[in-house]
């Protein structure tokens, strides 16, 4: 959203008066005349950003016209696997979401915080805050939504206000697409956090056979949606379209059993299941990277030769890591056990005490981008049933 | 890497520079070609080091003793087994360069066959070739201080060593997957999305995920990523992502095998994964 975040969280509107306006806050806009949209954003400054095809995937970058959006195609994704596929539909949003969330908006994946000059007493550090660039996001899923809100409860916490995140924060315009079809991997309902975008977006689209719906979600999305002047929404479309997000909630396959998290979790932590996903985990990092809230990062030094200056960038980091364990003189987490212990305690069960919120938004990427395709739903289940070692499934590598 | 090489702040003005050699065994050269490859960096090295030793470079090569030492290239003979040993007791702090000096090479495929029947069809006079059976990483007749892995080595990672050990500092060698990095990108999964055997997710991080950023699967030229020879951590679950390469990918067990035998097949936790799955061919 582009209105500065007011709360601790990020994510209250401010604009009050347009909830009285309901009717005002919705329109109509034929998905043919799509362009206008994106026409209006580039009026108001805005530098756009949507899904392209790219890779076998979609990835984020600039668009300029309707035609750079994947049109006609869709995702197919299951544990460690994703394809892409044409379909004869005119489509604009049929891909779910790629690997990216909304997270390298907003948390770089790398920058430089410091710039550090050799002085003739010491040094001098200059502060590197990104430049404000109003971009604006279309295509952003419920789950992406509530990621930003997770990520802004780490970053833009009062005391640990991060500059550098709030200075890419401020600029984002969230166009948000509620989701008609759920994927395999997708879990969203299960956690509440989805399929329907309810908060945190400027504007919200649904997709309706040739019609989106435009919903506003903030004072700066109402603006834009004054500019387009569109038709009202009839009842029975605002009806069709709340049939279909909601039958996309309903459809999922996957859940997340939260009912007794985060304790549960706790008691598991020396159950044996961790031994068998152990065996097939590679400590590649990648369910992190994908994750919307996942925020571990290291920093380091880029001297230059004649150590005159330097800089001290941070850059994406991963639980999965060695040296992420790595404490003065010893490693805490030397065993991918330990790591995807920790990782999947911390995300499901101790971020809640830590945030007052579960770490998972249930996107579903880590199973998907998980190359041998560990489903964190089915660890989680195995983990609460009560150990017992005839437990071990397939899971475990027997090796060659 | 306690003490420094060299001292910041007025001292240093008259400071003897740290020497450099760069040395050559086994190998193709492009590792030593990654430092000339510098380009403007080449000009600030030659300032802060006194390359002394560089015959690749220069023909003014200049005695030992060093303070730092590159080597490039395996040990394929009798004598390069000798001359190391020689750089070793000349050199202060020994890097190898590149998969020859740190695992072996591509060469090091002679391992596992008969390097008296390669000699008889290639060379019509074989009696004059003398080659040891194996190739063998330096470490294998010397005490390594750090090793560069990669084929070649990533020039940028190398002038970062030289630029902390002329501050004195422990080189930071991250010993990550290449997936971090691949997703730091912003690179798609080629193994996800494509199903191409990426051996990305056991590999060392270093290179900038080239081949995955290009379309293509990672063949593991800087290694295991994690508890290689030198270095920390536990060798790479290379046993799961072999498995999903024949369940899921539907390799047969002879390309697995050779997907793990390659430049850096015979780089610990590489060449046991290839060993393993030899068996079942």
């Amino acid at each position: 959203m582009a209105t500065r975040p007011t709360t601790q969280f990020g994510t209250e509107r401010t604009g009050i008066c347009i909830m009285s306006i309901a009717s005002e806050m919705r329109g109509i806009l034929p998905t043919a005349n799509l362009q206008r949209l994106l026409d209006a954003l580039s009026a108001k400054g805005y530098r756009i950003i949507g899904p392209t095809a790219h890779d076998g995937s979609v990835v984020w970058e600039t668009v300029r016209s309707v035609s750079d959006l994947p049109i006609g195609w869709r995702d197919q994704q299951e544990p460690g696997r994703y394809r892409l596929e044409q379909t004869a539909s005119q489509e604009v949003f049929g891909v779910v979401h790629g690997p990216q969330s909304l997270k390298p908006f907003v948390f770089a994946p790398r920058e430089p915080l410091l710039q550090i000059e050799r002085t003739k007493d010491g040094f001098a550090p200059r502060q590197m805050i990104p430049q404000l660039e109003k971009v604006a996001v279309i295509g952003a899923r419920a789950c992406d939504l509530a990621g930003l809100t997770v990520q802004d409860r780490i970053f833009l916490n009062d005391a640990y206000r991060d500059p550098y995140y709030a200075a890419r924060r401020e600029g984002l315009f969230v166009i948000a697409v509620n989701c008609v079809r759920a994927l395999s991997t997708c879990f969203c309902a299960s956690m509440e956090t989805g399929p329907r975008a309810k908060t945190g977006f400027d504007l919200a689209l649904t997709e309706v056979d040739d019609r989106l719906l435009i919903e506003a979600g903030s004072e700066a999305g109402f603006d834009l949606l004054s500019d387009l002047s569109l038709s009202p929404a009839p009842q029975k479309l605002l009806d069709e379209a709340a049939t279909r997000v909601d039958a996309c909630g309903h459809s999922q396959v996957r859940r997340l059993e939260r009912s007794r998290l985060p304790q549960a979790l706790y008691d598991a932590h020396e159950h044996p299941r961790w031994d068998d996903v152990a065996g097939c985990c590679l400590a590649c990092t990648n369910c992190t990277m994908v994750c919307p809230t996942c925020f571990c990062h290291a920093a380091e030094e880029t001297p230059d030769l004649d150590h005159q200056q330097t800089a001290h960038v941070r850059l994406w980091d991963s639980c999965f890591t060695q040296e992420h364990g790595y404490i003065h003189g010893k490693n805490i987490r030397p065993t991918i056990k330990d790591r995807y212990r920790m990782w999947l305690t911390h995300k499901l069960a101790s971020w809640i005490d830590q945030f007052g919120m579960s770490g998972c938004v249930g996107c579903g990427r880590c199973i998907t981008w998980c190359p041998v395709g560990i489903d964190l739903t089915e660890e989680l289940s195995a983990l609460l049933v009560p150990a017992s070692r005839s437990s071990v499934t397939s899971q475990q590598v027997e090796g060659p | 890497m306690g003490d420094r090489l060299v001292h910041h702040g007025e001292a240093t003005k008259k400071a003897a520079r740290p020497r450099l050699a760069v040395f050559k065994f086994a190998s193709c050269d492009g590792c030593q070609l990654s430092i000339l490859n510098l380009e403007e960096d080449l000009l600030a090295l030659g300032q802060a080091l006194d390359i002394a030793y560089f015959p690749e470079a220069s023909s003014d090569m200049k005695p030992g003793p060093y303070d730092i030492g590159l080597v490039e290239g395996s040990i394929t003979t009798a004598e390069d087994a000798h001359r190391i040993l020689s750089i070793r007791r000349q050199t202060k702090v020994l890097i190898t360069i590149g998969a020859c000096a740190t695992a072996g090479g591509i060469q090091a495929l002679r391992n596992w066959a008969d390097v008296e029947a390669f000699k008889q069809v290639v060379y019509p006079s074989p009696e004059y070739i003398q080659s040891l059976s194996t190739s063998t990483p330096i470490s294998e007749h010397v005490q390594v201080d750090f090793e560069l892995w990669g084929c070649p080595i990533d020039k940028g990672q190398l002038l970062r060593v030289i630029t902390d050990l002329i501050a004195g500092i422990q080189p930071r060698l991250p010993a990550d997957s290449v997936c971090l990095e691949c997703k730091r990108r912003g690179n798609v999964c080629v193994l996800v999305a494509k199903g191409m055997p990426c051996l990305g997710p056991v590999t060392r991080i270093g290179c900038g995920a080239i081949c995955p950023g290009m379309g293509r699967d990672c063949y593991g030229c800087f290694g295991p990523s994690e508890g290689a020879r030198k270095g920390p951590g536990l060798p790479p679950n290379t046993a799961s992502l072999a498995k999903h390469f024949h369940g899921g990918l539907q390799l047969i067990p002879i390309e697995i095998m050779r997907r793990f035998r390659g430049i850096n097949g015979y780089g610990s936790s590489f060449l046991a994964e290839s060993n393993a799955w030899e068996k079942k061919t």
